[in-house]
Formats: structure tokens, C-alpha cells, sequence
């Protein structure tokens, strides 16, 4: 019986013990109409070579593509270590440290973390992370209506710059809490939120403005003039931060004269694979006046009995105390194995490491742009400088062309045309120092294939 | 056990780090368009070590810890089942932990098989007519469940049903998700045996009701043995009914959500399911819908066009409350899901239930037996039980969380303490069914002896644990002068 | 067996009133309440100008164990919040009816007299109802 342990022996031990007959009396308080005999829609149990073998038999099927996919999750080099180390039993069995002499090890690990975080980003704390970036910014905004007292509104202002799938996951997250988000345009010709279209809301009560940092379309916003122009109308600023960048470009506690207030982002990007889709982490920042505004889980540092260093999670009345005056968060987790990987993947490759992970993915990006945009019929969308991905306007319909791509093997970019249809044939294009030369090359003839095709097919 | 470990900056070395993970140097000419402005000016203070160092580290961290692979782990509520290495396995080959979430559906078939067929799974073992996977933990999965009782009632013009109605025992985040969803709590008591009190509720449903949240088993370790009569009652005034799925290990492969009533669930994958708990997450919280909330469920979903897997997204629910996560939740749990279910099957979930049980009631029998006093002694346990140690402090001054802490000194992780709030000093023992029966016989040994210690040397239980890493910590000292990133000068 | 002064008046929140000299009152929370709710370690204390309503939630004790909102038990103005407690929250546990209160308020005209407040003795009975 997988994973059971007992023999016929124990069974009749313990039945004897507890002074039953059979296994089934113990179940003898539910409703008799109510229980099932065999389980339908179950298929029969497999033994683990079997399993192993339809795994690998679905995975080889589904094969390694070489991929230009960025648009909030981006493939990096993961050291060897990260892993061996995260899937130790007692990191990967570990529960929520609870019990703080009996998790040691994870909390302050978390306290390391926190640590890495805050001092990435440049603000003053860090919690232990949230479920992923977008539910981290949907967070960020509930705090910020509770964080801002001079704001009675719960209005957000939110750049159409971000990405569509952090702007639809904080309207499903907070939209009974009385949350309003102002979508704001980006300009045509730049692909970042101009200064003008904040200029509308100068003497209106707004809570809080949003800034991703490189954008959606990976562009650059002008991060100082957007944080003084907030923090002079009595805007909280949360910052929306690619944790890679902020290697090269300057962190969200260093925006303008005051720095944001605060600052969320994807984690995936530090150590943590790919995977489908998840499970990633959001990290969150804010400054020390917010700390007890923020959600989520903190590890703090204090003395045990005897005087010595331990670590234990604080300021807990925070998550179960519901406040009805203001909006509240009901998470309880953090995404521990996803954190572990990044504080092990921080401490490899340190601020040298980081910071050359960074730039060669921005020299890539810039490699394949240059590449592709020679070939006639793609251009870029956008003027301004951009952070490892941009936007590529061909001109023809991209769908066909992506397939075609693919077919090759190659997974050419993100299609915006259903998230922005004003940009036409619009791709997302990533490239991160994963990408050699090579790799490029063969995407630059794939594609030049691929644009003779469809002119043909047209 | 290594007694302590630096913090990974007291290692740090300017100039130290493991070189062979750095790309090659670009040049400086690799960031000349990006303007100075926005440039970081210096460095982030992240560790300078070298690999060994790191590995070291983290290894000896990770020493530092309790976990299900080294120690009993009588968690109530929290299922601290064995996790199958081969689930890890399987679910991190090269081609999964490659994809990329918005690669097309074409290179992804194998991937969505597995979700697809891990979405009808869940809804067999469920009895619910639609299950979403995205979520990313149990409190997700509970707003979801809010949100989509509170979406369904809009669509029936019925928008004034805000009130949500909780056990007085249930977990916190219950009432913490209704007010998230802008519901109101209206909280029932419980009665004396553990079960709901029915006239209670039937006073409190009416016009305004939204529907009921419970568990079942409920907080307490007790089966709600009228939900027959609940369901009825909060239909009957037009609400619906909520499952919390925290416990679902007692009934699993024995009784059905979906046939007590359930109109929507939530499961805990890191539970029932056996995901890793990874010292905090991550988890997965999939919800199932019986037939009314079908078009209201969190996209995306994974659907089926003949021998084709594909996403089904907004144009395919436009009812659908919307999204929880940027992509599709937690796929690598997802497939850890997947492999557990394949590798138990029909009957392995049937023996879930079954051993779940059996070795809760056989501990709860032995520990009556040694002298201890469970909270509902005249109810079966189902798959876990509370014990009251309400006497010992009264007489002897002792705690359940001073018996907590000792038990670490005896190689046990600590049951639940403190949860439900309902039971005085109390501790919710869940053994799960991958324990054998002989360390259920060892932790009954050392609750025997600490009850000894308790009655002849207090001192060594509430001044307890002594072989641990750290004593007892001051957590009111952590919040008052709050430590929350470390700084070079600090001294602890 | 907690301590309930009898010159006081209390609120079923678990609130104590004394009336100041000036006309004023001075809010802070029970023997009781403290004792339950444990070690303080985060006091929040509303600002002297702010308008509260007979109910309104407008500060907040902080424990290792529960976040607890204070009530106002009466409308009016504040007139001034208890400073010290950011530095020193424990002084809540120790002169829960001293040094520990909370804040003071100018009462709405007529607020006093509709305020719903209950006497030492009562308060003492409704702490014997929740016991048993």
C-alpha cells in the first residue's frame, strides 16, 4: 500500500486497542447515505517506474524549445547548488516555522533573505514573501489605502504600461473592497506613462501611483519624475521591480527625492525555474514607517532564554486581526521553497554575479533586436532605451509567423495583439544571457524564412 | 545538530564569489543606452562568498530544522504526510521546469495532460462538477470561493446576500476571507459534542445570506453529523454552502463534499495531496464548483477538444471571476499533485481515509488511556483529535505550550497548539497515515514522561526546550524592538 | 480576579472613562482587557483634532497574540493621544488606568449624558457572565 506502513498485524493491534472491529466502524458517526463505496473517475494506482515512465514519456513529448519568452518570466542560469540544497529533506518537508526552536533553519533563512531584499531594492524591510508578483502589486495596493491616512479615496492610478496580468489579478483580488484603479495611457511613440496623463489628477484625492520598472513592454519609465510628482500631491508610490535590474538600474528606495514607498515585484527571475508557470514569489519592500501595514509573513531577530541570537516570526497580530474599518489580507503563506532557492541563488552569485547576469541579458536583448530588425518588415515600436526585452512590430499578421517559428523549435515572442491591439503585429521579444550569439543567429534566419513564407502564403 | 550558524554576511569577503556562475563580462558598452538617471549608482550589499561557503552555510542551516523527513510531525490541520521523493522527481524534468508560461499550447500537450487529467481527478475524489487549478495556496483558493458565491448572487440581481456565516471554531482565515470579499461574519456557536448548533443557525440565515464556511471534519476532529440538516437549512434561505478543505485526509476516498452539499471547495495540495510544505509554502488551494458557480471559476482552466489540451481563458468564461495569478498558479506543485494521485490510485485514496483514521483513534485511545483528556472524549476522532491540558495548568501550572516545547527535547515537533480557540490549553494531535505504529507509541511514551516531569519538576517542562538550537524566545522583545534585516554593527 | 475601580465608568468593549476637571475624558482599556490580550507591543493612539463617533474604532493595542481596535466610547473631538506608549507599550499592562490610557476627548455636546456606559459594578458583572 504505497506510503502506508501498516501490516495485517498492526491493523489488528490497534483495532483491538481501540476496541473496533473493523476499520470501517471507525466511520461509524457519518451518515451512512453519505459514504462511497469504490472511487469512479479514479484510474487504478501506477508503481513508480511507472510513473516515471509516463513523465518522461509526456515530457519528451513536450521537448525544450529555444525560447525568447520574457513578458514577467524570464529563463536565467540556475547554479547546480540552488537545487541540491533546496530539496534536502529538511528545507523541502519543513512546515511553517511555527515552533521557532524546532525551524532554525528557515527562519533565518528568511531573516537572510529579508535581508537581501531590502537591500536589492534599497528600502528599509521585507517580508517573507507573497504568492507571486501580481498578487504581491494586488497586496501593495490594499496596503497602500491603509498605509496612506491622508487619502480617503482608495483611488489607484495604473499605467496600461504594467503588465495585463498584474492589472487584472488586483482588480479580481480587490474588487469588493472598494478599490478603484485609473488606468493611464502610455505614450505612442515612447511606450512609457507620460508626465501629461498624471497631470489630470493634480488636486484629486488619489491613494496611491503604480510604476513597473522595466515596464511590460520592457521600456524605461522616467522613474524620478513620476515618484516626486506622487510624493508632491500626497501619493503613495509602489514600485513594480524586476529583481535582476536592479542590479543595473536604481532601485526603487532611491526614486526621486524620497524614494518609493513601496516596492513589489516577481522573484522568479533569482534561482527559481521556470516550471510552467509557478510556483514563483513575490517579494514586497516598504519602508520602515509601513511595516505594520504589510501583509504577509516577517522573520525578526531576538534573544532566547539564555541570552543567545534566534529568530522567530513577528508581528503576527498583524495577519489574523481583521479590521473592518479598513481593506485587510487574508494570506497565511509564504512561498518557502521558492524564497530558499533565491536567498541560495543571492549568496552564488553575489552583487558581481547579479550584476553581470544583468548585463549580458540587456547586451542579448540589444543583440537580438539589432539582428531581427535588419530584416525588412520588423521594427522596433518603441524609442528610449530597454531593459532585456522590447517590442517588435512586423508587417504582417505575427501569429502565422510565430507558428512558423515554432514549428522550427524556435518560441519567437509573447503576440500583444490581444493586450494592445492599438500596436497591430506586435511581439514581446526577450533574450537573457541564456542566449549565445548562435542562438541568436538561428532566430534571425528562422524568422527571414518565415517572412518570405507568409509573403508568399499572402 | 550544529548548535548555530553565522548569518551569510558575517562570511562575507570583499571580493569573494563563485566566479564560474557569472556570464562573461559584456563590456561597458553593453549598457551605454541606458541613461545615467536611471542607472544604480552602488552595488546592492548582497554576500561575497565563495560556493563552498554557501553550500556550507545553507547546508548547516537546513541542520538547524524539524522537518517529516527526520521527525514526527503531529501537526492538526496541517497533514505532515510522508512527501514521495518521486514526485519531486518527475516533476522537475529538464522539459517541465523549462517551459515557459506563455509558450504555445502546441509545446505543452504532455504538460496539460497532466493538469487536465489532475483537474478530473480532483473533481472525482470531490463529487464537484468543475475544478480550477490557479489558485496558489488554500487562502486563494478561499477567496475564490467567496468571490464566486458572492459573483453568483450578483448574477441572480440578489446582490444584497453579503453575510457570510462561520463556527465560532474556525480557523482564522475564514472570517478573514469574507471580509476580504466585503462580506459581513455572522458566527454560530458550536455545541457541546463539536457539532454546529443547529437552532443557532437556523436563526441566523435569511435575506441577507451569502452562505456558511465549514470544514467537516470540523476544527474540532469531530465529523458535523447534521451537515445533512445544514446544508438543507442554508439552501432553503437561498445561500450557499463553502468547504474548507483543510481536513479533507480523514474523508478522503470515503465521503464526498460534493454529496454532503458542498456548492464550492477548496483543497489543500500541500496537504491532502502531499506537495512539500517547503518550511512555508509553496502550496496550491485548486477549488472545485458544483453546477451553479461553473461559469464564475478563476481562469485559467484546463479544458479538452477531443484528443487537445488547451487553456480556457477569458473568452471562454466571461463570467469568471477574473485571475489570481499572473500565469497559471503553481504548475510545479500541480504535477507533484498529479504523480501522488497516479501513484495511490483508486484504492490508495480509499486507504488514505481508512489509515488516517485508524492511527488517529488508535493515539487518541492510548493517550486517554495514559491519562490524558481529550476535548470530546464520546466522539470518534477523525483524522486527528484535540487533547486538553486545561487540568495541568490549573493544578500543576504547566502549559499546553509548555508540553509543546518539551516534546522538541523528545524528538517530536509539537501538535497544534492554541487552535481552535474554542478548547482551553489545548493540542490538535493529526498522526497522518504514513506513521507506523510504533512511533505512535513512542509519542505517547514521551507525553507520559513529560506529564511525570509536569508532576514531580515543573521547572524542566515550562523552562523547556533544552536541546534545541536556541531556548525559548522572546517574542515580545521581537515585536517591540523589531530586528527585521541585518545590519553590520548589530549585536543580538 | 482583575481590578475594576469604582470611581470609573466602563464599556462592554472592555473601555474605562474617567471624567477630567476640564471637562474632558480620559480613555484607556481594562485590567481585564490588557491582562487577556498579554505582553503590549505596539500601541497606536489617535491625534489631538480628530473627530470620532460613539463607537468608532480609533486606536489600537498590539499584543504577541492579537491586534485589538479601542473604541470611542462616546462622539467628540480628540484632544489628545497618549505619546509615551509608542516608546514604552507596556505601560498599557502596568497602569492599565494611569499612566497606560490611551486618549483624551472633548465630548460632543450632550454626548456624555447618551453615552452608554456602564458602572464598576456592572462592568464587574458582565466580567463574571464571561467567565462562566
Amino acid at each position: 500500500m504505497a506510503f502506508i506502513p501498516h501490516t495485517e498485524a498492526d491493523v489488528a493491534a490497534m483495532l483491538a486497542a481501540i476496541g473496533a472491529q473493523r476499520i470501517e466502524d471507525l466511520f461509524d458517526e457519518i451518515p451512512a447515505e453519505l459514504r462511497i463505496g469504490a472511487l469512479a473517475g479514479v484510474p487504478e494506482a501506477l508503481n513508480e517506474m511507472e510513473i516515471g515512465r509516463l513523465m518522461s514519456e509526456r515530457a519528451r513529448r513536450d521537448g525544450l524549445a529555444l525560447s525568447f519568452l520574457g513578458a514577467g518570466a524570464y529563463e536565467h542560469h540556475i547554479p547546480a547548488a540552488v537545487w541540491a540544497i533546496v530539496t534536502r529533506g529538511e528545507f523541502y518537508s519543513a512546515y511553517t516555522p511555527y515552533q521557532a526552536e524546532a525551524s532554525q533553519g528557515t527562519l533565518q533563512l528568511i531573516y537572510e533573505f529579508q535581508t537581501m531584499i531590502a537591500r536589492l531594492t534599497a528600502m528599509d524591510v521585507a517580508n517573507a514573501s507573497m504568492y507571486d508578483g501580481a498578487s504581491a502589486t494586488a497586496e501593495a495596493a490594499l496596503m497602500a489605502v491603509r498605509a496612506n491616512r491622508k487619502s480617503t479615496s482608495a483611488r489607484i492610478l495604473m499605467p496600461t504600461t504594467v503588465h495585463p496580468h498584474y492589472r487584472r489579478v488586483a482588480a479580481t483580488t480587490t474588487c469588493n473592497q472598494g478599490l478603484r484603479f485609473e488606468q493611464l495611457p502610455y505614450c505612442a511613440e515612447e511606450g512609457i506613462t507620460p508626465a501629461a496623463s498624471l497631470a489630470r489628477f493634480e488636486g484629486h484625492d488619489v491613494t496611491a501611483l503604480v510604476v513597473q520598472q522595466p515596464n511590460f513592454f520592457g521600456r524605461l519609465e522616467d522613474v524620478d519624475a513620476l515618484t516626486d510628482w506622487a510624493h508632491a500631491h500626497g501619493i503613495l508610490v509602489i514600485a513594480v521591480v524586476n529583481p535582476t535590474s536592479l542590479a543595473l538600474l536604481k532601485p526603487p528606495g532611491q526614486w526621486g527625492a524620497r524614494g518609493a514607498d513601496i516596492a513589489v515585484g516577481e522573484g522568479q527571475p533569482l534561482g527559481v525555474p521556470l516550471s510552467g508557470g509557478g510556483p514563483y514569489f513575490g517579494f514586497m519592500t516598504t519602508r520602515m514607517e509601513y511595516v505594520r501595514q504589510m501583509p504577509g509573513r516577517i522573520v525578526g531577530r531576538t534573544l532566547d532564554a539564555a541570552g543567545r541570537g534566534g529568530f522567530t516570526l513577528t508581528l503576527q497580530a498583524r495577519e489574523q486581526h481583521i479590521r473592518r474599518a479598513r481593506a485587510t489580507s487574508n494570506i497565511c503563506t509564504n512561498q518557502g521553497l521558492a524564497v530558499t532557492a533565491a536567498t541560495i541563488y543571492l549568496s552564488l552569485m553575489g552583487p558581481l554575479g547579479l550584476e553581470r547576469t544583468a548585463a549580458a541579458a540587456h547586451g542579448r536583448a540589444r543583440e537580438l533586436t539589432a539582428a531581427l530588425t535588419r530584416l525588412p518588415g520588423v521594427r522596433t515600436a518603441f524609442a528610449g532605451p530597454f531593459f532585456h526585452e522590447a517590442v517588435l512590430q512586423l508587417d504582417r499578421p505575427a501569429a502565422p509567423v510565430l507558428a512558423t517559428l515554432g514549428s522550427r523549435g524556435i518560441l519567437g515572442g509573447l503576440a500583444l495583439t490581444g493586450y494592445y491591439p492599438e500596436l497591430g503585429s506586435a511581439l514581446l521579444v526577450c533574450a537573457t544571457e541564456t542566449k549565445t550569439s548562435a542562438d541568436i543567429d538561428r532566430y534571425r534566419a528562422a524568422l527571414a524564412d518565415a517572412l518570405q513564407q507568409t509573403a508568399r502564403a499572402a | 545538530m550544529p548548535v548555530s550558524e553565522k548569518v551569510i554576511f558575517e562570511y562575507s569577503q570583499p571580493g569573494r564569489g563563485a566566479s564560474d556562475q557569472w556570464p562573461h563580462d559584456p563590456g561597458a558598452a553593453a549598457l551605454s543606452d541606458v541613461p545615467p538617471s536611471l542607472r544604480r549608482v552602488r552595488p546592492p550589499e548582497l554576500p561575497e562568498v565563495s560556493e563552498l561557503e554557501a553550500v556550507r552555510h545553507f547546508t548547516r542551516l537546513s541542520q538547524l530544522n524539524f522537518s517529516i523527513d527526520t521527525h514526527f510531525y503531529p501537526l492538526g490541520s496541517c497533514t505532515m504526510k510522508y512527501n514521495p521523493r518521486a514526485c519531486n522527481q518527475y516533476a522537475m524534468l529538464p522539459e517541465f521546469l523549462a517551459r515557459h508560461p506563455l509558450a504555445p499550447e502546441s509545446h505543452g500537450q504532455g504538460l496539460l495532460a497532466c493538469l487536465y487529467e489532475l483537474q478530473e481527478m480532483l473533481k472525482a475524489v470531490s463529487g464537484m462538477a468543475g475544478v480550477a487549478l490557479s489558485p496558489m495556496a488554500g487562502a486563494q483558493g478561499e477567496f475564490a470561493g467567496v468571490a464566486m458565491i458572492r459573483a453568483y448572487h450578483r448574477s441572480r440581481a440578489d446582490a444584497g446576500r453579503n453575510e457570510i456565516i462561520v463556527p465560532e471554531a474556525a480557523h482564522g482565515t475564514n472570517p478573514a476571507t469574507a471580509t476580504m470579499c466585503g462580506c459581513v461574519v455572522r458566527e454560530i456557536p458550536v455545541g457541546r459534542e463539536g457539532d454546529v448548533d443547529i437552532e443557532a443557525l437556523a436563526d441566523a440565515v435569511g435575506p441577507n445570506t451569502a452562505g456558511i464556511m465549514l470544514t467537516n471534519p470540523s476544527t474540532l476532529g469531530v465529523f458535523e453529523r447534521r451537515i445533512a440538516e445544514v446544508a438543507r437549512i442554508v439552501h432553503d434561505a437561498g445561500g450557499l454552502l463553502y468547504y474548507d478543505g483543510a481536513n479533507l485526509n480523514a474523508i478522503l476516498g470515503k465521503v464526498r463534499p460534493g454529496d454532503m452539499g458542498f456548492d464550492v471547495i477548496h483543497m489543500n495540495l500541500h496537504k491532502t495531496f502531499s506537495t512539500p510544505h517547503g518550511g512555508g509554502g509553496p502550496g496550491a488551494g485548486a477549488v472545485g464548483v458544483g453546477e451553479r458557480l461553473l461559469p464564475f471559476m478563476p481562469i485559467p482552466v484546463v479544458g479538452r477538444e477531443g484528443e487537445r489540451y488547451r487553456w480556457l481563458a477569458e473568452e471562454d468564461l466571461p463570467h469568471s471571476i477574473g485571475r489570481l495569478s499572473a500565469f497559471m498558479g503553481n504548475t510545479g506543485v500541480l504535477l507533484r499533485a498529479y504523480i501522488y494521485m497516479r501513484l495511490l490510485g483508486r484504492d490508495g485514496m480509499r486507504r488514505v481515509g481508512e489509515f488516517a483514521t485508524l492511527n488517529a483513534n488508535y493515539l487518541l485511545k492510548r493517550l486517554q488511556q495514559a491519562g490524558f483528556d481529550a476535548a470530546y472524549p464520546q466522539r470518534r476522532a477523525s483524522h486527528e483529535f484535540i487533547v486538553t491540558l486545561k487540568r495541568q495548568a490549573r493544578e500543576l501550572n504547566v502549559t499546553a505550550m509548555d508540553f509543546a516545547k518539551r516534546l522538541l527535547d523528545y524528538g517530536f515537533h509539537a501538535p497544534t497548539t492554541y487552535f481552535p480557540l474554542l478548547v482551553p490549553e489545548c493540542l490538535l494531535i493529526e498522526p497522518t497515515e504514513t506513521e507506523s505504529r510504533e512511533v505512535l507509541d513512542a509519542f505517547v511514551t514521551a507525553l507520559s514522561l513529560i506529564q511525570k516531569e509536569a508532576e514531580h519538576e515543573p521547572g524542566r517542562v515550562t523552562s523547556a526546550p533544552h536541546t534545541m538550537p536556541v531556548r525559548r524566545l522572546d517574542d515580545v522583545r521581537a515585536a517591540r524592538q523589531l530586528d527585521l534585516t541585518w545590519k553590520p554593527t548589530a549585536q543580538p | 480576579m482583575s481590578n475594576v475601580p469604582a470611581d470609573l465608568r466602563y464599556t462592554r468593549s472592555h473601555e474605562w472613562l474617567r471624567t477630567l476637571s476640564d471637562g474632558t475624558v480620559e480613555v484607556g482599556i481594562t485590567d481585564h482587557a490588557q491582562h487577556a490580550l498579554g505582553d503590549m507591543v505596539f500601541v497606536e493612539v489617535p491625534e489631538a483634532g480628530r473627530a470620532v463617533k460613539a463607537g468608532q474604532p480609533c486606536a489600537v493595542v498590539e499584543s504577541v497574540k492579537a491586534a485589538s481596535d479601542v473604541y470611542a466610547p462616546l462622539a467628540g473631538e480628540i484632544t489628545a493621544g497618549n505619546g509615551k506608549l509608542a516608546d514604552a507599550p507596556e505601560t498599557v499592562n502596568a497602569q492599565p488606568y494611569g499612566e497606560g490610557w490611551l486618549m483624551r476627548l472633548r465630548p460632543a455636546p450632550g454626548a456624555l449624558a447618551a453615552a452608554e456606559l456602564l458602572s464598576a459594578a456592572d462592568y464587574q458583572k458582565l466580567l463574571d457572565a464571561e467567565a462562566g
